[in-house]
């Protein structure tokens, strides 16, 4: 079995995986890092996004293997200590999350949106989120968060 | 009202964890000496086991254990509800075992049941097992079930039928048609849907061999049900052996409300090797096992006289329950369907013949709003098309037909008291916030632009906070539906909340956190809600037919009359009154007219610390529980205006305004109210334009089996939405509450297809069915205008 080994939220990890471990598998059960979520097996849902070197990326559509050497940041690693991230303060400040299982990956790619964006429009903020897929929310809320999220991460 | 107290929108206790990625949802619970289960599951819609092979996968590498049904040695899962036909015979209740023992009756059916150290090499090995079916023909079509000829689910429900249904009085009903000055008919159809709650399902079975104990951890909206169905009738382990652990669950819109065959086969299994078992599904297999929704074929017909007044209203419906019955899938297209005939008129007679059908599909349950959807559905889209035939104002004949403010509460003919209510001002707020007065200029404009512009409109009732048990166990419930709560204070005055209901969504830790912290006049950081396991929490019934704060609510709301009761008395000792002269207010206790006073912390501390304390008369401690066993139902209401416009080029509709106006009775938290309208609204709406179930007729193949085909609303494909409540009180449980969670998904259908029909209404088409997809608006637009060019 390949060893992997990578960056994830700023502390080295290494393991053993079988070259078929999907990245997020490795996050969730290797790493013990269960805040990415899976919902789905077609890459639609974005439960699972993480960054990858600064970029969100759906982690059940790579392998471990392909993030060696890779700096990796998951949900856990936003906060700084008990301070939330501006987006995740966003979200929580606009009701953006409901039963929480998607707004890991929400939270994820919406930084990253905003990243490439710093001031989205309400559409541009709509087909960003295209591919995370919420059933709670209507995502009236989300659109609202990341719009505050945005203006929050540039103060 | 305080910054955390009663109405308002404190911002969610539970946020901190699910933002940071420590949420404990079941699939990131993880048991010493874990193993995986996979599940083989059937190809084919409806075949016969001839042979199972399991020798070289038994040999693969990390198998622990493979069962078949011919392994299987306990019960079936068991329906939750019995309707009765028409000529008083019971329904077909066929056997529903957890793995298939002959025959497989849909694609996804349990085949066998593969146990190993890891899940890649349960999976690995279940490609090894050989199975030989004997391929039969299949039914699919809700419509085509009962004819005569069509392939048998179950040998004892002939013609595929599971009861033969009907309520009202049909004499009336005749009698009101034989009158009628205009009859409007209607056929429709309520696509089958998936819920699709973005958490897949998973369950992990543990088995204390010290203590004998079982416990599972899963997906559930109600851990107290499950326990109750699974340890009774399935794998018959006592309640004390068994616990039922739900915890951080990822969405449920009642899917999750079944006991399904999964949890019995990791725990069975659990016991049998020893070690815990976790299955978790992947999407694939949600699409193919998790219950689906709504799928009923309907025609109507609603009797009027010449002013358009109701006179009488029949409806026919076939409703589809797929291969088996799921826990509550009777009640569904019943007592959860034709009670809500009358909506929110007059109608004087109605009559509703209900067929249900078994095929070779998944099970059919409680899908948000179960029923009442599809009721507010039939009515609203058969209100607007006799407005059309009468030549009336769609506003003007539902206000004309509404139920008088002055007439509640109100008895139907069709089983249901509602107890308040008021039609007319929701109807005037959605008008109003919807400037449904200035559509016509916003049409001309749209039309200028090459868009086809359309307004629709749907006022719905829908009956929740189930339920009252003596009702519906005459009705053929098998349980009870009251809920659970207990207050347990701790010396130091802090306040842990037990409640039966179960949040995957909802917010109830923060909401029931409110209720007790204004009630008891604590800080609402003193609050700590508990729910999800049957060995923390007494009893419950859990969380569905938004129930939770109307029925768990006021079992709080019990519980926290009984601990002021008792802590009026420690008060009244500790201030030498008496208790009669104690009152209780802002977390202080005072005697009537003195300055007396003592705090509730010396109170909570006296009664576990109770050195000065009247221990003759009172025992010390300070804990209630209640059960609470609502005294009716409640019945939400309200309206729902949608506005569209329709690109004729391609089809694609734009909703660009919806407004709705809801009735949900008392609000606790306003922030938490209007996302549980968004959420239902959007899930409407997927119904309305985007979702739907689709099964090969032929191969009873899933042709939507997964998010790539079975198209979810994604935030681009939704506007933002206005949200207002307009409230009556519900009369009859001690907060005036009566629901919001089905409220959007209830009332928004009609709502979007009338606004549809009113856009492409120029180009004379008249119908069209959900979901309204662009091809399906395109085409009608095209056969209408060729329609039109013919003549």
């Amino acid at each position: 079995m390949p060893t992997v080994e990578m960056t994830v939220n700023g502390k080295r990890a290494s393991a053993q995986v079988e070259g078929r471990t999907l990245l997020v598998q490795f996050l969730r059960e290797k790493l013990g890092l269960t805040g990415t979520h899976i919902g789905c097996d077609t890459s639609q849902c974005g439960a699972c996004v993480v960054h990858i070197d600064g970029r969100a990326v759906k982690s059940c559509t790579m392998l471990a293997v392909q993030a060696n050497g890779a700096s990796v940041m998951t949900i856990e690693g936003l906060a700084n200590g008990e301070k939330l991230h501006p987006m995740q303060e966003a979200f929580r400040d606009n009701h953006g999350l409901q039963c929480g299982f998607c707004t890991p990956g929400m939270v994820m790619t919406a930084i990253d949106l905003v990243k490439n964006n710093p001031a989205p429009s309400e559409e541009e903020i709509r087909h960003g989120l295209e591919g995370n897929i919420c059933r709670c929310t209507g995502y009236h809320n989300i659109v609202k968060a990341v719009k505050a999220g945005a203006a929050a991460m540039k103060g | 009202m305080t910054a955390t107290g009663i109405g308002a929108s404190v911002k969610r206790k539970e946020d901190y964890r699910f933002l940071t990625g420590q949420g404990s949802y079941t699939d990131d619970i993880n048991r010493h000496g874990q193993v995986y289960a996979y599940i083989l599951r059937s190809p084919h819609a409806h075949a016969e086991i001839a042979k199972i092979d399991t020798s070289a996968a038994e040999s693969a590498p990390g198998v622990i254990a493979i069962f078949t049904g011919a392994d299987y040695d306990k019960g079936g899962l068991p329906a939750g509800w019995q309707i009765h036909s028409k000529d008083g015979s019971p329904m077909i209740e066929p056997p529903h075992l957890p793995l298939c023992k002959d025959r497989v009756r849909h694609v996804g059916d349990q085949v066998a049941l593969v146990i190993a150290e890891t899940y890649a090499q349960a999976k690995d090995a279940a490609e090894q097992i050989d199975v030989t079916y004997k391929e039969l023909p299949a039914i699919i079509s809700t419509a085509d079930a009962d004819k005569p000829g069509k392939p048998q689910v179950w040998a004892d429900a002939k013609n595929n039928t599971c009861f033969d249904w009907h309520l009202g009085d049909k004499a009336a009903t005749d009698a009101a048609f034989a009158k009628a000055h205009h009859v409007t008919k209607i056929d429709l159809v309520n696509q089958r849907l998936v819920p699709n709650a973005m958490e897949p399902r998973a369950a992990v079975g543990d088995y204390d061999r010290a203590t004998g104990e079982y416990t599972l951890y899963t997906t559930s909206q109600n851990p107290h049900v499950i326990r109750l169905l699974m340890g009774a009738f399935v794998l018959q382990i006592p309640e004390h052996k068994l616990r039922v652990v739900a915890p951080d669950v990822g969405g449920g819109f009642g899917s999750k409300i079944f006991h399904y065959a999964e949890e019995a086969l990791v725990t069975w299994a659990a016991g049998k090797l020893r070690r815990p078992v976790k299955w978790t599904a992947e999407r694939g297999e949600s699409f193919l096992t998790d219950a689906q929704g709504r799928d009923h074929v309907s025609h109507a017909e609603l009797a009027m006289d010449k002013d358009g007044k109701f006179l009488g209203l029949r409806v026919s419906t076939v409703a589809n329950m797929g291969a088996y019955l799921s826990t509550f899938a009777p009640c569904v297209p019943t007592y959860l369907y034709a009670t809500l005939l009358a909506g929110v008129y007059t109608t004087p007679a109605i009559y509703a013949e209900v067929k249900a059908v078994f095929t070779n599909t998944v099970v059919v349950d409680a899908y948000r709003g179960a029923g009442r959807p599809e009721a507010t559905y039939l009515l609203e889209r058969l209100v607007d098309k006799a407005a059309r035939e009468m030549k009336m104002d769609r506003v003007e004949i539902r206000r004309k037909n509404f139920i008088p403010r002055d007439a509640f509460p109100y008895q139907t003919p069709v089983a249901l008291q509602y107890d308040s209510g008021d039609y007319f001002a929701t109807l005037e707020a959605a008008l109003k916030a919807s400037d449904w007065a200035g559509f016509e200029s916003r049409r001309a404009d749209a039309k200028k632009r090459g868009k086809l512009r359309g307004i629709g409109i749907s006022t719905y009732i829908e009956a929740c906070g189930i339920a009252p048990s003596a009702v519906v166990g005459s009705l053929g419930a098998r349980a009870g539906l009251y809920e659970c709560g207990s207050i347990r204070v701790h010396p130091t005055g802090s306040v842990t909340v037990f409640t039966g209901t179960h949040s995957h969504g909802q917010g109830h830790e923060t909401t029931f956190s409110q209720l007790v912290s204004d009630t008891l006049g604590i800080p609402i950081e003193n609050v700590e809600v508990s729910h999800g396991d049957t060995n923390k929490i007494p009893f419950g019934m859990g969380t569905y037919g938004s129930r939770s704060l109307a029925v768990g609510g006021s079992a709080l709301v019990k519980a926290m009359d009984k601990i002021v009761a008792k802590a009026k008395r420690i008060a009244a000792h500790l201030m030498e009154a008496s208790v009669a002269d104690v009152e209780f207010k802002n977390g202080t206790f005072t005697v009537a007219g003195t300055d007396k006073n003592v705090p509730w912390g010396t109170v909570a501390l006296t009664a576990y610390v109770p050195h000065n304390y009247p221990i003759t008369e009172l025992e010390p401690g300070l804990e209630e529980t209640a059960f609470y066993d609502p005294l009716n139902f409640t019945y939400p209401g309200g309206c729902h205006i949608c506005e569209v416009e329709v690109d004729p080029d391609t089809g694609v509709t734009q909703i660009v305004n919806f407004t709705a106006v809801d009735d949900i009775g008392r609000v606790i938290n306003p922030m938490i109210v209007e996302g549980q309208v968004h959420g239902g609204v959007a899930q409407g709406i997927g119904q309305a334009l985007l979702e739907n179930c689709v099964y090969d007729e032929e191969s009873g193949q899933l042709l939507t089996g997964s998010l790539m085909d079975y198209c979810m609303p994604r935030a681009d494909d939704l506007p933002n939405f206005k949200v207002a409540t307009q409230s009556t009180m519900c009369t009859h449980n001690p907060l005036g509450a009566k629901g919001v969670g089905e409220v959007g998904a209830i009332g928004s259908p009609p709502a979007v297809i009338n606004a549809v029909l009113d856009a492409l209404s120029p180009l004379g088409v008249e119908d069209i069915s959900m979901p309204a997809t662009p091809l399906k608006v395109w085409q009608a637009i095209h056969s209408a205008s060729a329609k039109v060019a013919a003549e």
